[in-house]
């Protein structure tokens, strides 16, 4: 009896949820409203726009026949133009970095943080509120591009997409949106940390700059550290290269480029390092099913989301800890 | 704890990796009453709000807010306690009442009501004609009543300012003493943080003095004055007649603790109150002409420097 008392003394008061939808939508109006944010959008529009024009081109010239002409769209490049997926590969974090590098720190320099938090809300409901709300723009502007690409698609190749591509493509949708999320849960925690914006822009742009350019050159220099071939056996060959794959894991690009790759070109059958064993019967070329698909992806999935997690977590602890007083 | 007071603190501490920002506090503050918190930069006053408002916690001791623990009951407690940080910030970029509606969407006011007490508060505080514009182009003393317009939407039963005259001009800055003053008219009881003395004599009902993290003083401005200048009234005499006479009377007047001859005519008396009649009749008394007599009231000003004169003399004096 004494100890439930205790307990129930010990407990903070309320829901930490309280107040954390006002927070989402005074963001959300401010993400929609501001001009770095219209000026990213228009980036992305006309990027997709003219990547997805040069794939119909593409497309018109190939006279092969294929099942899967919608994906075709986000995977296929006209010199010297690369694949909206590509390009996408970068643009995503350069707008979740846009959005979140001066979410925490941004409220300490305008002096509204010891304000804010004055109010009855605990900090929670703000943190998870800034991140909600940026999740929900990157979503918001992400499936708007989406359409866009697919409605352009139906316009020039003249034929809807079928039912297994629009369920691909919604997938692909959805793991874009958590590539992101990552990106946003990074720019966040940085934002926490340095109480500088510039700092926290810069840093994460980056730690963007080095995932995106460095880290498989860096990989494949570690790899042969870690594994390294002595006598030339296949067994030290395979080591390596799984090494390799494992070091390129680590990166959420290479992550994100796995899921699209397998979601968008259903003829992919294996990640990675291909043993003739898992060929053995295959059909080369044969469509696997969307579910087959999925399979092989999830870890990818389950790892984009675990990183985002993580992410924020320690973001969390961050802002829990720290002084409100400058 | 007794229903009386809205803040009460037993050995409140707290300190930061090492250094004690503040040590075992014993703050109360009465229902209705504005109570001043006076003392250097770095003395507490912030971190002392900052606990009370539950946004840091205390390393040792006890306290209750409107009853309430502000560590297990932040939210009752930020409900009923309106804030205003020194320098005050807002979104710039939106307007005043956005700026408000968000506050009150935070407290979960419902958005009629919201809306009515938005328009009262800017009304009250002035601000009505600025309402629609960003408060980017609000001066300092604009942004100040408009975080003073927030407090009100709350309808807060205690309201705690931080530095609040701090940076403005002598005009805004009184008409701000006059909102305290119409504060506690209202029945809000406010807990003023501040080191522009002046201004603090003006509204505070009783003041504490802040130094290094301790609260060394607390009392009404005469209870100081009594404390630290041994008094505090200081009574100027001018009056003709013999030196001697005139001066061994005037130290005979009662609750006189000295009697400085000035120059020529002018003695300069220091009592423990008002002493003008007995002075007057002592004067008169002794067959002397009084020419003129002048009070000057305990200056909080005067407490504060001859506090820390002390204090600095003494600490010379254990480190010789």
């Amino acid at each position: 009896m004494s100890q439930h008392v205790l307990r129930r003394e010990r407990a903070r008061e309320g829901s930490p949820w309280t107040g954390m939808w006002a927070v989402v939508a005074k963001e959300m109006a401010d993400n929609l409203t501001s001009a770095r944010m219209h000026i990213l959008e228009l980036l992305i529009a006309l990027t997709a726009v003219g990547a997805v024009y040069g794939a119909i081109q593409e497309i018109m010239n190939t006279i092969s026949e294929d099942r899967f002409l919608f994906l075709k769209l986000f995977t296929e490049g006209r010199l010297p133009m690369p694949a909206f997926l590509e390009f996408l590969g970068f643009l995503v974090p350069l707008l979740a970095i846009a959005m979140s590098f001066d979410a925490i720190n941004g409220e300490f320099n305008r002096r509204t943080m010891s304000r804010i938090l004055a109010q009855p809300i605990y900090r929670d409901a703000l943190l998870f509120g800034k991140f909600l709300a940026h999740l929900f723009t990157l979503a918001l502007v992400l499936t708007a591009i989406w359409l866009l690409i697919i409605g352009l698609g139906i316009v020039r190749l003249g034929l809807p997409p079928s039912g297994e591509e629009m369920a691909r493509l919604l997938w692909f949708l959805l793991a874009t949106i958590f590539y992101g999320g990552i990106w946003l849960a990074l720019a966040m925690v940085l934002s926490i940390e340095f109480r500088q914006p510039a700092t926290a822009a810069l840093s994460a742009i980056a730690v963007w700059l080095f995932f995106a350019v460095f880290w498989k050159m860096i990989a494949n220099v570690l790899a042969p550290v870690i594994s390294p071939v002595r006598y030339g056996f296949p067994e030290e060959q395979l080591r390596l290269v799984q090494t390799q794959l494992f070091l390129w894991r680590l990166s959420p690009n290479t992550l994100y480029g796995e899921i699209a790759m397998a979601l968008l070109r259903p003829e992919i059958r294996v990640m990675g390092f291909i043993s003739p064993v898992q060929l053995s019967g295959a059909i080369l070329g044969t469509p696997l099913p969307l579910s087959q698909s999925l399979l092989l992806v999830w870890p990818q999935m389950t790892g984009l989301v675990a990183a985002t997690i993580l992410l924020f977590a320690l973001g969390y602890v961050l802002f829990q800890r720290q002084e409100i007083r400058a | 704890m007794a229903e009386e007071y809205v803040i009460e603190t037993r050995g409140l501490t707290k300190e930061y990796d090492g250094t004690v920002a503040v040590r075992d506090l014993n703050l109360r503050v009465r229902k209705g009453e504005v109570f001043g918190v006076l003392g250097p930069n770095g003395s507490g006053k912030t971190t002392t709000i900052l606990m009370l408002l539950g946004l840091t916690d205390p390393t040792a001791g006890e306290m209750r807010v409107l009853g309430f623990d502000p560590m297990r009951q932040p939210l009752s407690v930020k409900a009923r306690v309106g804030y205003l940080p020194d320098q005050v910030g807002f979104y710039d970029e939106l307007t005043a009442r956005e700026n408000l509606i968000y506050i009150a969407k935070l407290n979960g006011i419902p958005r009629k009501e919201a809306y009515r007490r938005i328009d009262e508060a800017l009304a009250q505080m002035g601000l009505a004609d600025v309402a629609d514009r960003p408060v980017a182009t609000f001066s300092r003393g604009m942004r100040q009543r408009l975080g003073l317009a927030e407090i009100l939407i709350k309808r807060p039963q205690l309201v705690i300012l931080d530095e609040p005259t701090q940076g403005l001009d002598p005009q805004a800055a009184r008409e701000f003493l006059d909102i305290i003053r119409d504060l506690r008219s209202h029945g809000i009881s406010v807990l003023l943080a501040s080191h522009l003395l002046y201004q603090v004599q003006a509204v505070c009902d009783r003041v504490g003095l802040f130094h290094k993290g301790r609260m060394v003083l607390e009392g009404t401005v005469q209870e100081l004055a009594r404390q630290i200048l041994g008094g505090g009234y200081r009574v100027q005499v001018e009056a003709e007649g013999p030196r001697e006479i005139l001066l061994q009377a005037l130290r005979k007047v009662p609750d006189t603790l000295s009697v400085q001859p000035v120059n020529g005519r002018v003695y300069e008396l220091l009592a423990q109150r008002d002493v003008r009649p007995e002075a007057a009749q002592a004067v008169v008394q002794a067959g002397g002409k009084l020419l003129s007599l002048m009070l000057e009231e305990p200056n909080l000003e005067e407490i504060y420097a001859r506090y820390f004169q002390e204090v600095e003399h003494e600490s010379a004096r254990a480190a010789a």
